[in-house]
């Protein structure tokens, strides 16, 4: 039996980002997530884009919300040691339709208050990003629209959270939730029962199901496929703007993304589904977004992809962000509706679900001795001649470069294991220090990871996961 | 920052690099410097615990780690030091810097010599859709895993891809106890040796299923199934005989990549076919003081080769760290009929040096001529039984009958084709 005052539920961007804010007051705070590690489902394999969201409707909770979550991020990323891209955005038209609707997405920016969204030529643009589709007519330039390394936006707060007293439960499924009088007691997860005060639905696409067990589910949510191509650092043909499209009708068009590591993404498709579990890239996906990518700069070389991934976004109806603090079981909060805008949104959601809270009889007292900053693992290979010295003096373990292609060491993949909420799998290895994220995805370094991982956390080799469930990475059958 | 400064500096320790060195330091190299990551000698073939290697250098029938000791010994006895759990991070104009234990580590040398190897193609790069699970690894990983680490990867598995080491893990997995279901291969013909199939397939009742692909891939959290399905003349998949596999691992045997980021940062020129350094005869590249050996200049079949190969470029980095080494205009060695690449794809005419051409055939042939000329004159030719995509061939021209050339080099293999 756990105790604790608030329990959230889902350690994706947006749990994570409530139970970070949380640990500022005296209160005490609980993640519980049904995967091994946090980072969430979507958060994780989304575009990884925070923006300004110039494109949404005005006068909507995801708008007001999404516009004041954009800046809390240059302080956060400060404060946590979190790599921001400070790119910018270009949404080309590259036709004559596209071109017509650009009076249109000014104004929306304009009505979004995203006052610094401006009109660019068809040469400024090129000059600006000399690979866009040349036959670009003019385009629209988003200055503080940037990208993120998602997984380090999640597991720098948790760690920073962790440092201030939250406590995570992860491997753990939430099967029911129990009120006495009318208000939230009892949670019951497959690692045993948690008495608490409040709980955080912030379960994306697990929401209905959290909803569904205290009757506050009228709304369903299904998963929307969005598949992306990932390609090599040293590909030929980069952006250094993140490029937008106008969407049509027929289409939404495509995003390319420059990311803080050197690499370049591509995607999204946008296919509805309603098996939660279909995280299967598909040839006809893949064409499409090659084809759509190709629009916005036709010499993409998709022959350097490095990997293919498949993001579920989970997609509410009725649509729209929704936070809803239960007067019928008080204690409840649910945040459901959290969309592609989810990454940029999760700031300002914590900030505003907690002043819901508050406004619904939740007192907070602020905590002396609260950590605002946190420093994250120093990585090996963006560190100078004379740093690196240093680092091999300080570490010896610095001196080994267990991933040959993102220059990781072991002095980087012990740290990921062993600081607070650390890596317990091979995949959350490569998400926290990217060990595996090159070109070779794994082959060299893998087996060494594998032996790291075992050593570290004491158990045989056999125990070692790629991820949840059974992905055991060897012979799984006993 | 240590320093050190040698006449050779040779990076990995792997049969290109052991070979290399050990000829540079015969050659006159005073000092001659190997860097290795790994903390022991070898390279892949430390993992290649099969037989089948050394019948054409040594006429005897070695495994990986056998014939990796005698180059081993040969490096020692010359007195080449080896830097173990050292790794080369950037090669520079002045420097190779590097970095182990101790620091980090410049080392100055005469001549650099590259023998990096190579990596395995991945899932990734044949953009086979389907899920991620956990299961899915190249065949040399699998091979490290239960060779070195002595896991075992998987019970019933599909092997993708018909390369040597797909086909030696086919044999090596069912001897470990696994049920191999499959080998499938994309193209109408096998891509590795003919010997492997025999040996490793053939063998032990292991089906090879010619001109199929794996179109899908199951599985939450492990590897479930994969489908399979023919492909038409395009290798474009035919969907309606597609069949599904029930198993718990796939292994990739796709081809293999020349590891050439070291190369790259020195601005080391490549061919877009092979993907390493564009070389002369004397195994120098387009950066006079940089040669390339093994598999990171081409992909090679049989280690024999690699070892002679390197032993070429060892030798020649010493000459060109004393000073020795020959300099001239070349002419270029091209691809002609049926041939895919030529390497060495530049010729120094006038040199004091037998010129070995290596080449890969675009397609199969039975009873081919194969033959390298110079404008009209034939340099060199000769009939051969059988040429395949999968097995390098070469052709050995005299120095003496590389004096004065003036026109480019063609290599080409006629008639026969199947």
């Amino acid at each position: 039996m756990y105790n604790t005052d608030i329990l959230v539920v889902g350690a994706g961007a947006v749990g994570i980002a409530i139970a970070r804010e949380l640990s500022k007051f005296n209160i005490d705070v609980m993640v519980v997530d049904k995967k091994d590690d946090v980072g969430g489902d979507a958060s994780k394999s989304c575009s990884s884009c925070i923006s300004t969201e110039f494109t949404l409707t005005p006068g909507t909770l995801e708008s007001k919300i999404c516009q004041c979550s954009r800046p809390l991020f240059d302080q956060l990323c400060r404060d946590l040691d979190v790599p921001l891209n400070y790119c910018g955005s270009i949404t080309p038209a590259v036709n004559q339709e596209q071109f017509e609707k650009i009076p249109s997405i000014l104004k929306k920016a304009f009505d979004n208050g995203v006052y610094d969204v401006e009109y660019r030529s068809k040469e400024e643009l090129l000059e600006m990003e000399p690979n866009l589709n040349p036959e670009v007519l003019g385009g629209v330039y988003s200055p503080r629209d940037t990208q993120i390394n998602q997984f380090l936006l999640v597991v720098a707060q948790a760690e920073n959270a962790a440092e201030n007293g939250v406590e995570f439960l992860l491997d753990c499924k939430v099967e029911g939730i129990e009120l006495e009088q009318g208000r939230v007691s009892l949670v019951r997860t497959t690692k045993g029962d948690i008495r608490t005060k409040y709980i955080v639905n912030a379960a994306g696409l697990g929401n209905d199901e959290i909803a569904g067990m205290v009757g506050e589910c009228d709304y369903t949510v299904h998963p929307r496929k969005g598949q992306f191509y990932v390609l090599e650092k040293d590909t030929p043909v980069k952006v250094s703007h993140i490029i937008l499209s106008i969407p049509l009708p027929q289409t939404r068009g495509k995003l390319i993304i420059p990311t803080v590591d050197g690499n370049i993404l591509v995607g999204p498709t946008a296919e509805d589904l309603y098996d939660k579990d279909d995280k299967k890239t598909t040839k006809e996906g893949l064409k499409e977004v090659e084809r759509e990518a190709r629009m916005l700069v036709p010499g993409l070389h998709m022959e350097d992809t490095i990997t293919q991934f498949v993001g579920l976004r989970p997609a509410r109806e009725p649509e729209g962000y929704n936070i809803l603090v239960s007067e019928k079981a008080r204690g409840y909060v649910g945040i459901s509706g959290v969309r592609s805008s989810g990454l940029t949104g999760s700031l300002g959601i914590a900030k505003y679900t907690i002043q819901m809270m508050r406004e619904a009889g939740l007192t907070l007292e602020r905590k002396k001795g609260f950590k605002a900053t946190r420093k994250g693992i120093v990585n090996f290979s963006k560190a100078s001649d004379e740093e690196r010295d240093r680092l091999i003096a300080e570490d010896p373990l610095y001196g080994h470069v267990i991933c040959r292609c993102e220059t990781v060491t072991e002095s980087e993949i012990v740290q990921a294991i062993r600081r607070p909420v650390g890596a317990r799998t091979v995949d959350a290895v490569k998400r926290r220090v990217r060990a595996g994220m090159g070109r070779c995805q794994g082959g060299f370094c893998g087996p060494q990871v594998l032996e790291i991982l075992a050593r570290e956390l004491g158990v045989d080799a056999e125990e070692i996961r790629k991820r949840d469930g059974v992905s055991y990475m060897l012979r799984h059958e006993k | 920052m240590r320093e050190l400064e040698c006449d050779v500096a040779v990076i990995g320790a792997g049969p290109a690099g052991l070979a290399a060195a050990a000829a540079a330091k015969k050659n006159g190299a005073e000092k001659v410097v190997i860097i290795e990551r790994d903390s022991s000698p070898g390279g892949i073939l430390q993992q290649c615990i099969h037989p089948g290697f050394g019948l054409n250098y040594f006429h005897e029938e070695l495994t990986g780690p056998e014939y990796a000791g005698r180059f081993i010994a040969e490096a020692e006895k010359a007195g080449v030091k080896v830097l173990f759990n050292t790794m080369a991070l950037d090669l520079r104009e002045e420097e190779l810097m590097c970095s182990g234990p101790g620091g980090l580590l410049r080392v100055r040398s005469g001549a650099v010599v590259l023998a990096m190897g190579c990596r395995e193609r991945t899932r990734a790069n044949l953009v086979i859709p389907g899920s991620r699970p956990a299961g899915i690894y190249t065949a040399g990983t699998a091979q490290r895993l239960i060779n070195i680490q002595g896991h075992m990867v998987g019970k019933k598995v599909v092997i993708l891809g018909s390369g040597d080491i797909g086909m030696i893990m086919a044999r090596r997995m069912t001897l470990e106890g696994a049920e191999v279901k499959a080998v499938v291969e994309i193209m109408p013909y096998l891509a590795g040796l003919r010997r492997n199939k025999v040996q490793c397939l053939d063998d032990f009742n292991i089906p090879l299923l010619l001109s199929h692909t794996v179109t899908d891939i199951t599985g939450v959290d492990r590897v479930e199934k994969v489908t399979i399905a023919p492909v038409d003349g395009n290798k474009d998949p035919i969907c309606e005989e597609s069949r599904e596999i029930q198993c718990d691992t796939l292994l990739l045997s796709v081809g293999l990549i020349p590891e050439n980021e070291l190369s790259r940062g020195r601005g080391v020129p490549l061919s877009s076919v092979t993907k390493g350094a564009s070389v002369n005869q004397y195994m120098q590249t387009e950066i006079p003081n940089v040669f390339a050996c093994g598999n990171v200049l081409h992909v090679n079949d049989l280690v024999d080769n690699v070892s002679r190969e390197s032993e070429r470029a060892g030798r020649n980095a010493a000459r060109y760290a004393a000073g020795v080494l020959p300099v001239g205009r070349p002419v270029s060695a091209v691809p002609g009929e049926n041939v895919r690449y030529v390497c060495p794809q530049r010729v120094i005419p006038g040199g004091d040096e037998e010129i070995r051409l290596f080449f890969r055939v675009a397609a199969p042939g039975e009873e081919v001529t194969v033959s390298a000329r110079s404008g009209d004159r034939v340099l060199v030719s000769r009939k051969a039984p059988f040429v395949n995509p999968g097995e390098m061939e070469s052709l050995t021209i005299s120095a003496e009958d590389a004096v004065g050339l003036t026109a480019d080099i063609t290599v080409e293999v006629k008639g026969g084709a199947r």
